[in-house]
């Protein structure tokens, strides 16, 4: 077949020029932005150069008790006791000046996580923005979320978030928190700190009672300080289902409450009746948004029969075409991958793949040679049994199956102990409705994928996690009903 | 003429709409205060348990697909039988301990309970369910779903009342339920299992386990099948074993203090509630 010579695209990079970031950043306990105790900093890198962009402060045992304690008191004297409706107003406020800094906070999160420019700036920050504005208004709204009951802050809680979606976590984490009435100290992970503590800056801003919001870094060590600490009500994670298991045995006993959002291995059902074209660019979507940096992420494909040999060809043929590399440029469709840690993760689950029998097929694509990089990844000719169909990559890596009745693809689809999300692909509209009932998962999506709304609740079942975040339903992890 | 003797009931487990002995052998002798009356109680085993979550893993599905409307009258068939069988109930109570009001208060507000929950369930979805405005052309909804298989430890100071206050919303929301009765007055608890049996509820759906608490407690919160876990107490060790065990495969954790369960308090659709999955569904809007 003749190549069709197409035209390159020219770089186009955003501009870092307008961006503030400091040398050095601090811990910010009780309205300050203070040193950790031991003096101890760490640094966090550029994982598309592996160049270091700024030193953080560690926070150590003392340094959580600090921020604990600032928490502790703000609640007791001053939050629990204001106004919801002033409660409201300065969840409203951080919204508003993360509006007016969006494009800032889009250029570090791309430098501190790798993620592409497109995304940071068209997904993360304004779903942050969107989510303290949406759960701003509920501050004073909350005996019509639960009728029938009155909902009562728990106190302090301690939110411990993820490095796939560093600056919107913090936001699912802080707006229910705060706009129920609670006050917060978060962590956020050590390979990504910097837009929350950008985001500290817009609280300070913001001139939130101090101590309402604490944000304090590390890494496994300092969020078990958190987790284990005697004054904490409740703990909000999102993470790993192993970390997820050990919270729960951390807590048990102890009275804490807890909501959990832990993996998923999301099944993506493709039938024959579906737009063939649609659904590819939607199983693209579904494994590649993010690096596949995603709990949500679709990572199963199963693809009717009868279609699953056009689905592949295009799928290939689509892969080929996405540009990966520089994130902050705005062609860009795959960045960096997050850490050395997660790309030697991808890199060992893909020879697993390999050894189980899978077929591979990767794209050609050219990577930077500074810089953690993996070029999207199928697999066909895998079974529901191996590793790659069972586990959680965390990464560019789609793992294939066929099937022929509905029956089968529920049956192969629940067969996982995850239950996050799934995705369905027909112009059937009663196939839909059966198929995504029939889906043991929090979040279904019916001929699209990877789409989030603060007004949207997000949660798994089985060993995906417990409780939700978004809405009303994301609101009732931080109240006691009484 | 001599006196008649009366036939005693032989008290046996309630599993997969079945009523069989334990599987062990074992038993644990019950009398009353008197030590008038003297009962065999069969001592559970972990094997029986299994056996229950066969059964109970085999009926969620069914239960939980049937029309909320079908489930509604079902609950409100085990009130009707309920109400049939008072006499066999006041015995029962009476003799595990009650006075004859107290043992008929008990079982109207047993009564009262199942038809409190049969009336929710075919609402609950209405009060827990929404339409969401998302920022995007989507329809988006989110609706309750059951969460599976239920293992609960029955409040052992109210025999009757707070075994059918756990029951009812855990089977209202489409789940099914092993349930270990009290411990100390375990009598109604087999007893309502004939309740059942003759009330349409599937086989599988209701499992009902006597034993040792201390015994079977290990086993309820650790089993890998099982979705959420009920416990009613205040022993503090048994509320963190429960809760450890629950991390082995992220079970829900749900938990009563001992409690009056006669109150209005308890119960409620947010009890239905803490056995119900959230889902939410985006679907296109377009043309």
């Amino acid at each position: 077949m003749k190549k069709v010579k197409t035209w390159e695209y020219s770089p186009a990079p955003e501009s870092t020029d307008h961006i503030q970031l400091k040398d050095k950043y601090d811990l910010f306990i009780n309205g300050e932005f203070v040193p950790s105790s031991d003096g101890k900093y760490f640094d966090t890198i550029n994982p598309s150069n592996e160049k270091k962009i700024a030193e953080v402060a560690q926070a150590g045992k003392a340094d959580v008790e600090k921020a604990v304690a600032s928490a502790r008191k703000t609640y007791d004297k001053t939050w629990s006791k204001m106004p919801a409706k002033e409660r409201g107003k300065y969840i409203f406020r951080i919204a508003r000046l993360l509006q007016e800094r969006a494009r800032e906070f889009s250029v570090i999160e791309t430098l501190d996580g790798g993620k592409p420019i497109r995304e940071s700036r068209d997904v993360d920050v304004p779903l942050a923005a969107a989510h303290f504005f949406y759960h701003a208004g509920w501050a004073d709204k909350l005996e019509y979320a639960f009728p029938g009951r009155t909902a009562k802050p728990l106190g302090v809680v301690g939110q411990i978030i993820p490095w796939n979606f560093p600056l919107l976590m913090a936001a699912w984490k802080l707006a229910p928190a705060l706009a129920t009435g609670n006050t917060v100290v978060l962590k956020p992970a050590e390979t990504t700190p910097l837009t929350a503590m950008k985001l500290a800056e817009i609280i300070q801003e913001a001139d939130l009672p101090p101590g309402v919001v604490n944000i304090i870094n590390g890494a496994g060590e300092t969020g078990r300080h958190l987790v284990n600490h005697g004054d904490i009500n409740k703990i909000a994670f999102t993470g790993s289902t192993d970390v997820g298991k050990y919270i729960m045995e951390s807590v048990a006993g102890s009275g804490k409450k807890y909501t959990l959002e832990l993996g998923g291995k999301a099944a993506n059902i493709i039938f024959e009746d579906a737009a063939i074209d649609q659904a590819v660019e939607g199983i693209i979507n579904a494994i590649f948004f993010n690096q596949g940096h995603v709990c949500c992420a679709g990572s199963r494909l199963y693809v009717q029969e009868g279609v699953a040999e056009e689905v592949i060809a295009k799928l290939q043929k689509r892969m080929d075409t996405l540009i990966v590399g520089d994130p902050l440029d705005k062609n860009t469709d795959i960045g960096a991958i997050n850490s050395k840690m997660q790309l030697d993760k991808i890199k060992e689950y893909v020879k697993l793949g390999k050894n189980e029998g899978g077929t591979l097929y990767q794209t050609s694509c050219s990577l930077p040679k500074k810089g953690y990089w993996f070029a999207p990844t199928i697999f066909t000719d895998v079974s529901q049994s191996n590793r790659i169909v069972q586990e959680e990559i965390f990464g560019p890596v789609l793992a294939i199956q066929t099937f022929r009745t509905v029956d089968e693809v529920i049956a192969k689809a629940n067969n996982s102990p995850y239950g996050l999300s799934g995705g369905v692909w027909t112009d059937k509209g009663s196939k839909i409705y059966k198929v995504s009932q029939d889906i043991r998962a929090g979040v279904i999506w019916a001929n699209t994928f990877n789409k989030f709304d603060p007004a949207s609740p997000f949660g798994g079942y089985k060993e995906s996690g417990v409780g939700s975040e978004g809405g009303i339903e994301g609101l009732s992890g931080y109240v006691n009903l009484v | 003429m001599s006196e008649r003797i009366n036939i005693q009931k032989t008290y046996k487990l309630y599993i997969g709409g079945k009523f069989p002995r334990t599987e062990s052998g074992r038993y644990i002798k019950w009398a009353d205060k008197k030590n008038s009356t003297v009962v065999n109680i069969c001592r559970g085993s972990r094997k029986d348990f299994r056996n229950a979550m066969v059964s109970a893993r085999g009926a969620v599905s069914g239960w939980s697909s049937r029309t909320a409307y079908n489930r509604a009258q079902i609950l409100y068939r085990v009130g009707e039988m309920l109400e049939g069988r008072r006499d066999q109930f006041m015995a029962e109570l009476t003799l595990q301990g009650l006075s004859k009001k107290q043992a008929e208060k008990e079982i109207n507000q047993s009564i009262d309970r199942l038809i409190y929950y049969a009336g929710w369930a075919d609402k609950f979805q209405q009060i827990f369910s929404r339409v969401n405005p998302v920022s995007l052309p989507y329809f988006n909804f989110t609706s309750t779903e059951a969460t599976g298989v239920v293992a609960a430890i029955a409040p052992d100071d109210s025999s009757l009342l707070g075994l059918v206050s756990i029951i009812a919303p855990v089977i209202a929301g489409g789940n099914s339920i092993v349930i270990m009765a009290s411990e100390s007055f375990p009598l109604c608890s087999i007893s309502f299992g004939e309740v059942l049996y003759t009330s349409d509820v599937p086989g599988g759906v209701i499992n009902i386990l006597t034993g040792y608490r201390s015994e079977l407690i290990d086993h309820f919160s650790s089993h890998m099948d099982v979705n959420a876990i009920i416990y009613c107490g205040d022993n503090e060790d048994d509320k963190k074993l429960v809760e450890m065990n629950a991390a082995l495969n992220v079970k829900h954790v749900i938990q009563f203090p001992v409690q009056d369960w006669a109150k209005d308090q308890h119960q409620s659709p947010y009890h239905i509630l803490k056995c119900q999955e959230t889902k939410t569904t985006w679907h296109p809007i377009g043309v």
